[in-house]
């Protein structure tokens, strides 16, 4: 099955998402579609999903025009997609999940699972997915989840399948074994639109490449093409993907975390028996696969949890029982994972933002009352110095684009008198062009002789940022290791083998 | 190819110290039995009478010293307890049947208490047929719960649906002289009630629970204006439905206790046994119910397989509101006879209750009104059988077990995870 999208426009008031795309899928092809966080690729795919309406353009199967007016229509026509979030519902079945919406029933009109499970069972011999039609979708780990979506889509015979950033979540060798499945559906004939911003990933498996910036086709470079030409291609410009750094210079040990464990609600131990030390002047990566007890670490240490046993030290001090005001009083910096749930409140202007966490004293407060005035300066100021690209001070936080929002939070946390930094996922969703620069000030903080803890799933920004890199799976550090080690062995250590 | 997975699900679990909640809690209770009916008991013999005197079989009743009694079926509970102990020592949950017997022996004990002395005993039949009739509006506004919680809406209107239902079903039932003509527009009134809560919680995206108070508080005000206004001059020609009569079904209906219980009722009964198994089959064994339930639990992804979220929460909704209309005439053409001021008496409330406890579940949610009925008529008996005892006390009792019997549910109860949300189409 060819598709076909011609003139692709789609507006969100004065915003042109998609503006006249155009491209082509040939039948078992994998072309892949680069782009930055909001360049307009799920805008496209949501067009292509029936989830939403083109003003203008046309979308073509085997040269005929079809109109979609919801998923129903795209996916009787052949279109299957993962999304991002996977499409799964947890208390259900994988056979449950993968025939709803499409059931086989038997003659008294009850649900047929038995014909849900073989379709299950055909369809994962077929492809070596290896997946229990009877587990229940809640119990399966993810890159398992993303299989079951895939099924979903092939039992519903689809031509063209849809794959939506799927790799942000999976482990480096759950990432060669999608690679691997991709091809093989490619070759039985299906073909695969895979949208991702990873240029490693681009490389091993397009066949085509359409590359979108700003909303626009910018070019169509070759699969072979080089790295860094198609990240200044995706930017825009020139990129230094390196962070240049000064040797250490280590300082004393100013975070020791010493058998930290930590229960969720049902008592698993999602950190569990945690130990390190961060000295002055260093970055530890906390490197590994989303959903590794990652989140809940960084909220111990911020006091946001309870610690079941261990302890956390800050510059001496102990800082187990303590709230999270005074562990922020002992000089402790914060950029939480999700800044628009935690870092920041959408409907407080820039300024409002800026002095979140400072609302107690000087120079924010006095006595009861906000220094209005010292609160406009300071947030001028930090505008400049940290680069938010805003119109003023006074707009509102959830009006700025991902990377100027993780400007803010960047801002407010290190001008504070810190002595130690704990950034998690300092760059998810944010643009390159933030990437480096907030890069650039956690690299500043650690010369400046700051304790620096960052919590990331991206290979790259470990490497890139770390002096020592810690890998955590299911809730245990499998080893700390320098930074000169190789992706291999971080990725093996990342699934939980221990170096 | 070696597959290595990594799920949050996966993390060693910190092994749980065992809790002593539910043993303890069973041990205080068969003390208290021992105790208080037993050896501080009434002296004298209870008798509990198991048959009915038109029934072709009798059965003998079973006559007994209430110490004696008491302390017997104490010791049995104690046993249990002692089970319970021995279990939690071992990290082991008690098993909720285990703990439904414990339950049972409980109520036996408190029965054979309350009647010692009394001439007419502890009349089985009477107590378990009203706990069945008494109970209907209650599954019936459960089943209504559940449907449309299960979809995502939370429908707080259960009461004002009972209380329509009885309305109508009493005003209709008495001017066309046809109850089952009255039935039915009960439970289209109803459904109509539900039609505005569902479309202004799934297309104008009002606050479901506001639109539930405001629809209970409407019906509450229209249905007590027109009772005064209207019914109350003319009751006989408005407001006389009387009953339906009893059917009591062939063979069945001679079955020792069970048949004059079960199967010599009236027909809002009768549907009340056709619609909960059935609503339990279409949810969980049919195509309907599994899309439903996506949609209460997921709605995009329900969308994005091609349900129609709005449409399955619309009629799921308004489907509910005609069982609760139904439960609604099963109070006056049911029972009473006629329409009272505010009959339904929080009975819809109580429904939302039992839906929690029943754990959305049509057959426990079931097993929990029967509770709910029970506490109702214990109330009425224990004041014939022992005038002058604290009866709210006594009504005290079956919830009191109820809390054990949650508490000893293995896990969380855990609603449908879209329950209350609207889904907005973006």
């Amino acid at each position: 099955m060819k598709l076909e999208l011609r003139n692709i426009t789609k507006r969100f008031g004065t915003l042109t998402a998609n503006d006249n795309i155009s491209l082509t899928l040939e039948p078992g092809e994998i072309h892949s579609l680069l782009g930055e966080n909001g360049a307009g690729k799920s805008t496209l795919m949501n067009v292509l999903y029936g989830l939403l309406q083109p003003d203008e353009g046309q979308i073509l199967i085997d040269d005929q025009p079809v109109n979609f007016n919801g998923p129903g229509d795209a996916m009787a026509a052949g279109i299957g997609m993962v999304h991002q979030h996977f499409m799964l519902i947890p208390v259900f079945t994988v056979a449950e999940n993968v025939v709803l919406g499409n059931e086989p029933t038997s003659k008294i009109g009850g649900l047929d699972l038995d014909k849900a499970r073989e379709l299950v069972k055909e369809i994962s011999d077929r492809f070596g997915f290896e997946i229990d039609p009877d587990a229940k979708i809640q119990d399966l780990p993810v890159g398992a989840q993303q299989r079951v979506e895939i099924i979903k889509s092939l039992a519903r015979n689809a031509k063209i399948l849809v794959l939506d950033e799927p790799t942000a979540v999976l482990t480096p060798q759950e990432t060669d074994e999608l690679m691997e499945i991709m091809r093989g559906l490619a070759k039985s004939g299906t073909s695969i639109i895979f949208i991702t911003h990873k240029l490693r990933e681009v490389q091993q498996v397009s066949n085509r490449i359409t590359v979108i910036r700003q909303g626009k086709v910018v070019a169509s470079p070759l699969p072979k093409s080089s790295a860094s030409e198609l990240a200044s291609l995706m930017v825009g410009r020139e990129v230094d993907l390196n962070v240049t750094r000064k040797p250490v210079k280590v300082g004393a040990e100013t975070l020791v975390v010493k058998d930290l464990t930590v229960l969720d609600d049902r008592q698993h131990q999602m950190v569990d028996g945690v130990s390190f030390t961060v000295r002055d002047g260093e970055v530890l990566a906390i490197a590994g696969v989303q959903g590794n007890g990652q989140t809940e670490l960084a909220e111990a240490i911020l006091g946001l949890r309870k610690i079941h046993s261990g302890s956390i030290e800050v510059a001496g001090r102990d800082l187990t029982k303590s709230t999270v005001r005074e562990v922020l009083e002992a000089g402790l910096g914060y950029i939480p994972e999700d800044r628009k749930k935690d870092g920041l409140v959408g409907d407080f202007t820039i300024a409002e933002n800026l002095m979140l966490d400072g609302s107690f004293g000087a120079p924010f407060a006095k006595g009861f009352q906000i220094d209005f005035a010292a609160r406009d300066r300071i947030a001028d100021e930090l505008i400049e110095e940290f680069d938010i690209r805003t119109p003023s001070a006074t707009t509102l936080a959830k009006q700025l684009s991902g990377g100027n929002q993780q400007k803010v939070v960047v801002a407010r946390e290190l001008s504070r008198e810190l002595k130690v930094l704990v950034a998690s996922q300092p760059t998810r969703g944010v643009d390159v062009g933030s990437i480096e620069f907030i890069h650039e000030q956690i690299i500043a903080a650690r010369d400046a002789g700051k304790t620096v803890v960052i919590i990331s799933t991206e290979l790259d920004e470990v490497l890139a940022l770390a002096d020592r890199i810690a890998v955590m799976y299911r809730g245990k550090i499998v080893g700390i290791v320098d930074s000169k080690t190789t992706r291999e062995k971080l990725g093996k250590m990342m699934a939980g083998i221990a170096a | 190819m070696s597959k290595i997975e990594v799920t949050p699900g996966m993390f060693s679990k910190l092994e749980s110290k065992p809790t002593l909640k539910t043993p303890i809690t069973l041990l205080l209770s068969a003390l208290v039995v021992i105790a208080f009916f037993g050896f501080l008991g009434k002296p004298g013999d209870v008798s509990f009478v198991w048959s009915d005197k038109r029934e072709a079989i009798q059965l003998p009743a079973f006559t007994v010293n209430s110490m004696l009694f008491c302390t017997v079926v104490g010791v049995v509970l104690l046993l249990i307890a002692a089970f319970s102990i021995y279990r939690s020592v071992h990290a082991k949950k008690t098993p909720v049947w285990l703990i439904a017997i414990f339950g049972f022996g409980v109520m036996m004990a408190l029965l054979g208490w309350l009647a010692t002395g009394a001439v007419q005993g502890v009349q089985m039949i009477f107590i378990l047929s009203n706990t069945l009739v008494l109970a209907i509006p209650l599954i019936l506004g459960g089943m209504a719960g559940v449907m449309s919680e299960r979809v995502g809406v939370v429908n707080i209107a259960i009461e004002g649906q009972l209380l329509t239902g009885a309305f109508v079903s009493a005003v209709v039932g008495t001017m066309t002289g046809n109850l089952y003509v009255g039935m039915v527009a009960a439970m289209v009134a109803a459904g109509v009630l539900s039609m505005v809560l569902a479309s202004l919680a799934i297309k104008y995206l009002v606050e479901q629970i506001i639109i539930g108070v405001l629809l209970n508080v409407l019906v509450i005000g229209i249905t007590n204006f027109l009772h005064s206004a209207w019914l109350d001059n003319d009751s006989s020609h408005l407001n006389y439905p009387g009953t339906f009569d009893k059917i009591a079904l062939p063979l069945l209906s001679d079955i020792p206790v069970l048949g004059q219980v079960l199967f010599n009722n009236r027909i809002t009964v009768y549907l009340m046994f056709i619609i909960v198994p059935v609503l339990w089959f279409i949810l969980f064994r049919t195509k309907l119910g599994l899309r439903a339930r996506a949609v209460g639990e997921h709605p995009l992804a329900a969308d994005t397989v091609g349900i129609n979220v709005a449409k399955t929460r619309f009629w799921w909704v308004t489907l509910g509101g005609m069982v609760a209309g139904l439960g609604g005439a099963a109070l006056t053409i049911g029972n009473v006879g006629s329409f009272g001021r505010e009959m339904s008496a929080g009975q819809g409330f109580i429904a939302l209750a039992v839906v929690i406890l029943g754990r959305w579940q049509p057959i426990y949610v079931t097993l929990a009104a029967l509770l709910f009925g029970f506490t109702i008529i214990l109330r009425v008996w224990a004041n014939q059988v022992s005038p002058g005892i604290p009866v709210d006390f006594i009504t005290m009792v079956p919830y009191l077990v109820t809390l054990v019997a949650v508490a000893g549910f293995a896990g969380k109860v855990r609603p449908p995870a879209a329950s209350g949300q609207p889904y907005i189409k973006g």
